[in-house]
């Protein structure tokens, strides 16, 4: 007893270092300490968990530890920052087949009465789908797979025939623990549905995924703490289940859609566009030294990164250009639209890399009311969340999306490889407007062009 | 009553968690989804006594992958996150 007690209240410590982690998280200021904090309270949860009098053998779990924790620590020190949306979505799913295999572990230790069956079975069911879901994302966000939305005749009945199935087998599961044909069907077809839900997302939708995932990790370890009957798991679990519940909210409202229409519009794709205006006109390309002298004579910049410039790793030169606008007198800042880039708050991570000051990093609803002040804003390497379709044309697809109002600065320079559409396939009129130049080329090399006239 | 008891702290966490995370400004949030990734990974707790109890070498296997695959996302999680908050600065 005198064991089990201690175990249990180093748990609540551990669970208000988690609490106070995330609080400190809040703000940047803060936040590194915070990150400090929720690590002590894993620790303190994993060495203590260590005492269980049921571990007889230290063996295999020091294997596990080490082989672990080697992995990790190699990973999390040579990933690129513009890698991190799908090393995110790595560590996600290695979350969720953890919880995956606590959970199948749990059918042997003890005689699982009924409610802990259902608790086993859910935390294999969230724990395959948040696996095999977050490689399917890994895959496209690291392009070792096609990023646009896979789709096929069928898919829809497809998907609701395998889910009867997983709840057909789910039950007979529970009702037969002894019959492992059930467990396998649970493990497996949990596994193709984590697939089937992820491969019809296209890549400009993975934000809003990548944050379901995170939110499935934290409910599947959630479950599997159910099963188990350890607390510690299920607030935990709660807590990163909730806060992925809600990114992934903030990621659906930054693009106007419900979450539903994230999930599945990969299958009405061909509706979109109807009785939608030709956008017509002609986009005028501007040199890097005719950009020069306007931002030469600019007296506030403002830049609107996206996932361009994480591709072209853009963020070192924009801080470059940023300080030769500063010294030039100008006044510099940043719009960062909330879903620029693939995953939540991915463009504030790459400029904090190229140490940008985070208070220079303004949100859309900062920027928007103040943006005729604008001498120049330059979009680098962003589309759809710079497009004024979004604002002026009923009938767009992208119609009423929140979006940076860039178009009405003064001037505009759009940073872009060529006129192709954006990843939602949607014409841009920015491209056509008055006052806007289109800089065609890599941002980075384009960037170095108009540093090079500063000089 | 234990299932009451469970049910009830899983309410108040959920709702602490959004208490929590909405607070959270935009700027941070690709480190806040990487540290709860890396608190995600709380299930290496049950993964512990799954590897080490003995009770069957399958249930040892499981839980053997499972603590390696959750001390992933731990180790991973906290380290990369510490590394990017690292890198926020005011200027």
């Amino acid at each position: 007893m005198g064991i089990e007690l201690l175990v249990n209240l180093s748990y609540v410590a551990a669970a208000v270092l988690f609490i106070f982690g995330l609080k400190m998280l809040g703000s940047p200021a803060t936040a590194r300490k915070g990150n400090l904090v929720s690590a002590v309270g894993m620790f303190i949860a994993v060495v203590i968990t260590l005492l269980d009098q049921s571990i007889i053998d230290y063996k295999w779990i020091a294997v596990g530890i080490v082989a672990g924790g080697v992995v990790g620590a190699v990973i999390a020190r040579s990933v690129a920052m513009t890698s991190m949306p799908e090393m995110v979505a790595m560590f996600n799913g290695f979350g969720g087949i953890a919880s995956l295999l606590v959970g199948w572990a749990a059918l042997y230790g003890f005689e699982a009465n009924a409610f802990e069956m259902i608790t086993i079975a859910l935390s294999i069911l969230i724990g395959g789908v948040t696996f095999t879901g977050s490689m399917i994302a890994y895959g496209k966000l690291s392009e070792k797979m096609p990023g646009r939305p896979l789709v096929f005749a069928g898919q829809r009945v497809f998907n609701i025939l395998l889910i009867l199935a997983i709840i057909a087998s789910t039950v007979m599961f529970v009702l037969n623990p002894e019959q492992h044909l059930y467990l396998y069907l649970v493990v497996g077809l949990s596994a193709l549905l984590g697939i089937m839900l992820v491969i019809p997302i296209g890549g400009a939708d993975m934000p809003v995924v990548i944050s379901l995932l995170n939110s499935y990790s934290g409910l599947a370890a959630c479950a599997a703490g159910f099963a188990i009957n350890n607390i510690i798991l299920i607030v935990a679990g709660a807590l990163v289940g909730a806060s992925g519940i809600i990114l992934t909210q903030i990621m659906c409202k930054a693009m106007n859609r419900s979450l539903s229409n994230v999930l599945f519009s990969g299958f009405t794709k061909v509706a979109a566009g109807g009785g939608m205006a030709k956008i017509e006109g002609e986009a005028k390309a501007m040199s890097a030294e005719d950009a020069y002298y306007v931002l030469e004579a600019a007296s506030s910049v403002v830049i609107v990164p996206g996932y361009g410039m994480a591709v072209a790793q853009a963020q070192h030169v924009v801080k470059e250009l940023q300080e030769i606008l500063e010294k030039n007198g100008a006044e510099v800042v940043y719009a960062i639209h909330p879903v620029a880039g693939r995953m939540p708050g991915h463009m504030n991570v790459l400029l904090a890399e190229a140490d940008v000051s985070y208070d220079l990093l303004l949100e859309m609803d900062a920027v928007n009311p103040r943006m005729d002040t604008f001498d120049v804003a330059i979009v680098i390497g962003a589309n759809d969340v710079v497009n004024p379709a979004a604002r002026e044309m009923e009938g767009s697809p992208i119609y009423g999306m929140p979006v940076i109002n860039v178009d009405m600065a003064r001037n505009v320079f759009v940073m872009k490889r060529s006129m192709a559409s954006g990843f939602a396939g949607i014409d841009n009129p920015l491209f056509f407007k008055e006052n806007t130049r289109m800089l065609f080329g890599d941002a980075k090399e384009m960037l170095g062009n108009i540093i090079k006239a500063f000089a | 009553m234990e299932i009451v008891f469970l049910a009830f702290i899983l309410m108040l966490s959920i709702f602490l968690g959004f208490e929590l995370i909405n607070k959270v400004p935009a700027t941070l949030h690709t480190p806040l989804m990487s540290g709860s990734n890396a608190i995600s990974g709380i299930t290496l707790v049950g993964a512990l006594t799954s590897a080490g109890a003995e009770h069957t070498v399958l249930a040892t296997v499981l839980g053997t992958i499972a603590v390696a695959m959750a001390t992933i996302n731990v180790i991973g999680g906290y380290m990369v996150t510490d590394r990017m908050l690292a890198m926020f600065k005011k200027g």
